[in-house]
């Protein structure tokens, strides 16, 4: 069988063999399937940015070496069915709450990595309590966050992310703020609380950005291996059917709309602040309060 | 010991190292036992931010292999609704303990066994039951919360403690089970706790698009509930031999009973009682052996509006007749009250309004059955 020529990637063995025999000899694989992910083929529509993310987070797992001890969470929401596409150990959730369940699965197996991959509708409206207390509790777990400013799954509702005067099948008139209130911004929230290491948002539009994506994804994973805290990774994403667009146009929409109102960048990074982790800046926050500072013993 | 610590300290020696729970009345010393034991053994107890994240992590837990349980009371048992059946669904053991008050909505936080429907019917949607064990002394606190663990594991299923406020605050002797080793407890290749390239990934779900496949899932299920129900029946049996007239109560309420059911016999009344011990599934097998021993009149004696007396109408079918005394939001019947049921019943006189099944109001007791001692001026 030949060899394929992977250009300047090498591919471990077992891609070698998955993919060897489907390539003619002399062809380049500019990027191969990361073992992470299952053969099955996504669901989702064509130009939908769930599929670029499940793929950085599997690639990710590969990099870190860390399939074998990587459990996933993923509650209702278009990646519902993330199971089916993931080679690690996999949990489907009800809606909103994969961070409680991911605090039963860390809590039993402290050295398992433990992801949750949540909607906006999961994680900002029916979940937020299960959001906002695991963060604060310092699970030591990862939460990639796909926010794209509605309801994907269930067709097009409003979102607790959609943009002031965004029409959507629940808000027809555009969102009005007045009636229905305002957008949660959940990067910056949640990186008011202690017990959170690091919060990102990043976006998936250009090659940049999807790199971008991947290097704050690849740190969050890390965060946990380390043990340092809670870390969350705010995809700004699109949904281009319910937002009834083009794939591109949704793009555009997203850089012209979503990214003024959610700023990317790091909104909290205990480790950059110059902390070993959470708890440590948690500590120092609290650093005029005795019985904050009071040492609990062994 | 109290009932509530009792259940605390049992469920530790049968290996449970996890709880997850939130506070409420009248389940507080169970948790409060566990915040302090736990931790001294190695377990985890944690404080959840709701009801619904707790019954999620005892989901979690569970998925990832271990033994676990939450705790609570009727209103935030109904919270636990959605995580149950996801347990159920996805075939996730676990105990879930519900120390029961008074109710609907925030009720009393008296005694009550009103969430009977819930515990055997429907806590939480979908085609599921759920084995449902009700203790009615401290010692049987002890008893059924270590043998719920080993139900909940061998079938893989939610399994619930339905306690009462009066059972959870009492204090009696208890002989404790002995110290599971954690060795021994069974294996769970099924677990999600990484596969550490040795396995195929395990996936725990409850989800199936393929109608075909969803029922093929709930039909083995119910192979299993099937299986649950011809071997776990429990029940007590008391001078049911040669019974005219079998009480049927559990819980708290059977203790009340089983005075009255005494003092009948001491009238000469020929009184049995049948104590259900599993809920769900529900003693059939013992309905029909005191039937076939002559039972022709059944009361069942409740605190609560009337559930479980459904259960013994169904599984009687028309062939004796099946009576109802209940008090409810908390109130606790007297032994005297529940004898003058008996009396009337025996008697041939009915005890509710209308002893017609399904006839509306038909199960309010009968006017002159409602007033409590203290009211009656006794
Ligand atoms: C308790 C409950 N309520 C409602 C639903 C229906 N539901 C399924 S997915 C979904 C919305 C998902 O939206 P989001 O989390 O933003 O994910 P997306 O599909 O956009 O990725 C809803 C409301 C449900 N499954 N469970
Ligand atoms: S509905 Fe939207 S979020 Fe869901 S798969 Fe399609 S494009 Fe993606
Ligand atoms: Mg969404």
């Amino acid at each position: 069988m030949a060899k394929p020529d992977c250009g300047s990637v090498t591919l471990p063995d077992y891609q070698q063999e998955r993919i060897g025999s489907q390539i003619a000899e002399g062809e380049t694989i500019k990027s191969a399937r990361p073992h992470a992910l299952t053969d099955a083929i996504f669901n989702y529509c064509p130009g939908c940015t769930h599929g670029i993310v499940n793929r950085l987070v599997a690639e990710c797992i590969d990099e870190l070496g860390i399939e074998g001890k990587t459990v996933g969470i993923a509650p209702v929401g278009c990646s519902v069915m993330m199971y089916d596409f993931m080679n690690c150990d996999m949990i489907e959730a009800a809606h909103g709450r994969a961070p409680a369940v991911a605090t039963g699965v860390k809590r039993v197996h402290p050295d398992n990595v433990v992801f949750a991959y949540q909607g906006d509708g999961d994680l900002a409206s029916i979940g937020t309590a299960e959001t906002v207390h695991a963060a604060t509790r310092g699970e030591k777990i990862t939460v990639i966050f796909i926010n794209n400013a509605i309801y994907g799954m269930t067709g097009g509702q409003m979102a607790p992310t959609s943009l002031p005067n965004q029409v959507t099948q629940t808000s027809p008139y555009g969102r009005d703020v007045s009636k229905v209130g305002y957008p949660v911004r959940i990067a910056e929230m949640v990186s008011t609380l202690d017990g959170v290491a690091y919060v990102e948002r990043v976006t998936c539009d250009s090659r940049k950005h999807i790199m971008q994506a991947k290097k704050a994804i690849k740190k969050a994973f890390q965060n946990q291996i380390d043990g340092i805290g809670y870390s969350l990774v705010e995809v700004v994403s699109t949904c281009p059917t319910n937002w009834g667009m083009t794939p591109l146009d949704a793009f555009q929409w997203l850089r012209d709309n979503m990214l003024p109102y959610y700023p990317l960048g790091v909104y909290k990074d205990v480790v950059a602040d110059g902390f070993a982790n959470a708890a440590e800046a948690a500590l120092d926050r609290a650093k005029d309060c005795p019985i904050a500072q009071q040492k609990k013993e062994a | 010991m109290k009932g509530n610590e009792v259940l605390a300290e049992a469920a530790m020696r049968a290996g449970c190292r996890f709880f997850f729970g939130y506070p409420i009345t009248p389940q507080t010393e169970l948790a409060a036992y566990m915040a302090k034991k736990l931790p001294l053994i190695g377990g985890t107890f944690l404080q959840a931010e709701s009801e619904i994240a707790a019954i999620n992590m005892v989901y979690g837990a569970a998925a990832a292999g271990a033994r676990v349980m939450t705790s609570s009371s009727s209103p935030g048992v109904s919270l636990k609704g959605e995580g149950v059946s996801y347990m159920a669904g996805a075939d996730c053991p676990g105990v879930i303990v519900n120390v029961e008050r008074g109710g609907p909505g925030l009720g009393g936080i008296q005694p009550s066994q009103s969430d009977y429907f819930q515990a055997t019917r429907a806590l939480g949607h979908g085609d599921f039951y759920m084995p449902v064990l009700a203790p009615s002394t401290v010692q049987e606190m002890a008893d059924l919360i270590y043998d719920a663990f080993d139900l909940a594991d061998e079938y893989r299923t939610p399994t619930m403690i339905l306690a009462d406020g009066m059972i959870g605050q009492m204090m009696e002797p208890v002989l404790l089970p002995p110290e599971r080793d954690l060795d021994s407890l069974p294996n769970k290749p099924w677990a999600t706790s990484g596969h550490a390239g040795k396995r195929e990934h395990n996936v725990i779900n409850s989800l199936y698009l393929s109608p075909e496949k969803l029922e093929q899932t709930n039909f083995e299920r119910f192979e299993r509930y099937a299986e649950i129900q011809e071997k776990h029946q429990r029940q007590e049996l008391m001078e049911c031999d040669d019974a005219d007239i079998v009480v049927v109560a559990f819980g708290a309420a059977s203790r009340i009973a089983r005075t009255a059911v005494r003092d009948a016999r001491a009238k000469g009344i020929k009184a049995g009682l049948l104590r259900p011990i599993t809920l769900w599934p529900f003693p059939t097998k013992a309905i029909e052996q005191v039937i076939a021993s002559g039972a022709s009149k059944f009361l069942s004696v409740e605190l609560n509006m009337g559930q479980m007396v459904q259960d013994v109408r169904l599984a009687v079918n028309g062939r004796a007749s099946v009576d109802f005394f209940g008090r409810t939001g908390g109130v606790l019947p007297t032994p005297e009250e529940v004898l003058a049921a008996i009396e009337a019943v025996a008697a041939g006189e009915s005890v509710c309004q209308s002893a017609e099944p399904g006839a509306v109001g038909s199960l309010l007791p009968h006017p002159q059955h409602r007033k409590s001692s203290y009211e009656r001026g006794e």
